[in-house]
């Protein structure tokens, strides 16, 4: 896995927000197929970095690149196009539309009329919900009449959808039960074999340590360290976050 | 035996299936009927059941229909329109005064262009300034219903070109009113470009949830803009209906039609709070609404109690309609 070219590479991003820093010398590789972990406690920079690496924000200095070539995200679509897709806190769905309207929100496929192809549409929404095994009653249901976890399994489906390179999952199952949470880890374990870089932010350790191949540690805009799953364990972690454990030498 | 026993208690589930789903998205076709059997039956003998009659509630709620159409997109895309109108009664008279200057084509793309500026300074003003379109179109009703009066001093302007009058008003094609033809197209077009084309999917993702469509790449401000435009062009369009069958433009034109058209479309089937809409519905609606108008007229009511009557019916619809969407 290590020996493959990364798919995501971020080097030496720094992000001002006028006076205050919330990155500080960020860098990181994300291969294909690979889960990595960004844990850290409120206000360390998780969301700021996802919101970097997906065109929100641009980096106040630093490069981001994707499969040896240098990017420049300057908007959330740029990021798109270069096959970076997020699932959001908040799920980003439109409760009142179709499970397939969804799958394909702002990028609808049309026939040679320019009309709606939902045949098309709802074909392809069936097969990746069959894939990933997201049980839904149909392409047709209505988000607003799904459980949370099948919500999340739609977002996940869609960035699945559009992702070639890499999804960034922002706490992808903070909101749900255990059940829910099982399935939905389980759809994103199964994202690997599609050769596709995870990103994940989590606040659950346990949660880390079952889906993570590497743990990102930030502490207030710092990059504490990266660690092996295999080769750490809880309290390690945990000493990186809460500072009990200052940064790696760099 | 266990044949027919389980296919009887399958039965019960299957028909409440069923019904649920119609309850919801029908309550507007239940409505039409329940008013239509009722002035059938009451007032079967005052004329209500002839031909005329009956073409006749058609015809007059043409422009509430077109207006219709063009709230069930602002409406859909979380916005609301309340100056439609006003945009009306300038549109008329802009035409009706270019028109008797300088013909007919003229005086077409006058009413047109009015109500396409007027609805496109709404749309601009909520999609660049982002303010609510509920308090900016409240400001614009008041704006262009002055502008309105202010054009012609309060006076009516007649519309003398009969070319026109046949055309907007009371001409036929084929032998089918063009009342009813302007409402056939409109409502078709209306209905393919919301159910079949991207940019209907993207309104109703708009005001589904706008922070998920501007994240998937949908220019909502664009939306907002092109759908209060909508509304306001259509009202243009309403405006030329109006000035062709009354052969007449006033600034009164369209005062009336706020209410009634909010009310035709919320029973119609689209949520007050966006997201989802129908412009069959809307059409149903608005033909309930010309219906009861029509109805209470010949019943012999005055005028306060027809206002009495439809003010109670279309709270008592609105709130089925509603609930029924709740769950």
């Amino acid at each position: 896995m290590s020996s493959q070219k990364p798919v995501l590479s971020l080097k030496d991003i720094q992000k001002h927000f006028g006076a205050v820093t919330a990155i500080e010398n960020f860098s990181l590789d994300i291969h294909p197929g690979e889960i990595v972990a960004l844990v850290g406690d409120n206000g360390a920079g998780k969301s700021t970095l996802i919101k970097i690496i997906s065109g929100v924000y641009a980096p106040s200095s630093g490069t981001i690149t994707i499969e040896d070539e240098t990017v420049s995200m300057a908007s959330a679509e740029i990021a798109r196009s270069h096959g970076i897709e997020v699932v959001y806190q908040d799920l980003a769905l439109a409760d009142q539309q179709s499970v397939y309207m969804n799958m394909f929100l702002g990028r609808e496929i049309t026939n040679r009329f320019g009309l709606l192809d939902r045949k098309t549409m709802i074909a392809e929404t069936q097969k990746l919900v069959d894939e990933l095994d997201v049980r839904i009653p149909s392409p047709h249901a209505t988000i607003r009449d799904l459980s949370g976890g099948q919500r999340q399994g739609v977002a996940i489906a869609r960035a699945t959808r559009w992702a070639k390179k890499v999804i960034l999952l922002d706490e992808p199952t903070a909101a749900l039960g255990v059940a829910e949470t099982a399935k939905v880890e389980e759809i994103v374990e199964s994202l690997k074999a599609r050769n596709i870089g995870v990103l994940i932010i989590s606040h659950s350790l346990d949660q880390v340590f079952r889906l993570a191949d590497r743990i990102c540690v930030l502490r207030r805009g710092q990059q504490i360290g990266i660690r092996e799953t295999a080769k750490t364990d809880k309290n390690e972690i945990i000493g990186m976050i809460t500072g009990l454990q200052q940064q790696d030498a760099a | 035996m266990s044949g027919p026993q389980s296919g009887a208690a399958q039965k019960p589930a299957a028909i409440r299936f069923a019904l649920g789903l119609n309850l919801q998205q029908y309550v507007v076709y239940f409505g039409f009927l329940a008013i239509f059997l009722f002035f059938a039956i009451t007032l079967g003998d005052n004329g209500f059941l002839s031909v005329r009659n009956l073409s006749n509630i058609v015809l007059q709620t043409a422009p509430a229909t077109i207006l219709a159409i063009g709230l069930v997109f602002v409406l859909t895309a979380g916005e609301i329109d309340l100056s439609f109108g006003s945009i009306v009664a300038m549109s008329a008279l802009a035409a009706a005064v270019v028109m008797n200057e300088y013909g007919m084509t003229a005086g077409i793309l006058a009413g047109m262009a009015t109500g396409i500026v007027a609805g496109a300074l709404n749309g601009a003003v909520v999609a660049f300034v982002r303010l609510p379109s509920f308090l900016v179109t409240l400001a614009t009703m008041g704006l262009f219903a002055g502008i309105a009066r202010s054009m012609t001093n309060l006076r009516s302007i007649p519309v003398l070109d009969l070319d026109f009058a046949g055309f907007f008003g009371s001409g036929s094609f084929l032998g089918i009113p063009s009342l009813i033809w302007w409402t056939v197209m409109a409502v078709a077009i209306g209905h393919f470009i919301y159910r079949e084309t991207r940019f209907g999917a993207h309104v109703m993702a708009t005001g589904d949830n706008p922070r998920a469509a501007s994240v998937s790449g949908i220019k909502v401000a664009r939306i907002r803009l092109y759908v209060l435009t909508l509304s306001g062009g259509l009202a243009g369009l309403a405006g030329l209906l109006y000035a062709g069958r009354l052969q007449a433009a006033k600034y009164t034109l369209g005062e009336s039609d706020l209410m009634t058209v909010i009310a035709a479309v919320i029973v119609g089937g689209t949520l007050l709070h966006g997201g989802k809409g129908t412009i069959i519905g809307a059409l149903i609606g608005s033909l309930m609404m010309g219906m009861l108008n029509n109805g209470l007229i010949l019943m012999g009511l005055s005028v306060s109690d027809q206002m009495i009557v439809r003010g109670l019916i279309i709270l008592a619809a609105v709130a089925v309609s509603l609930r029924e969407k709740a769950r």
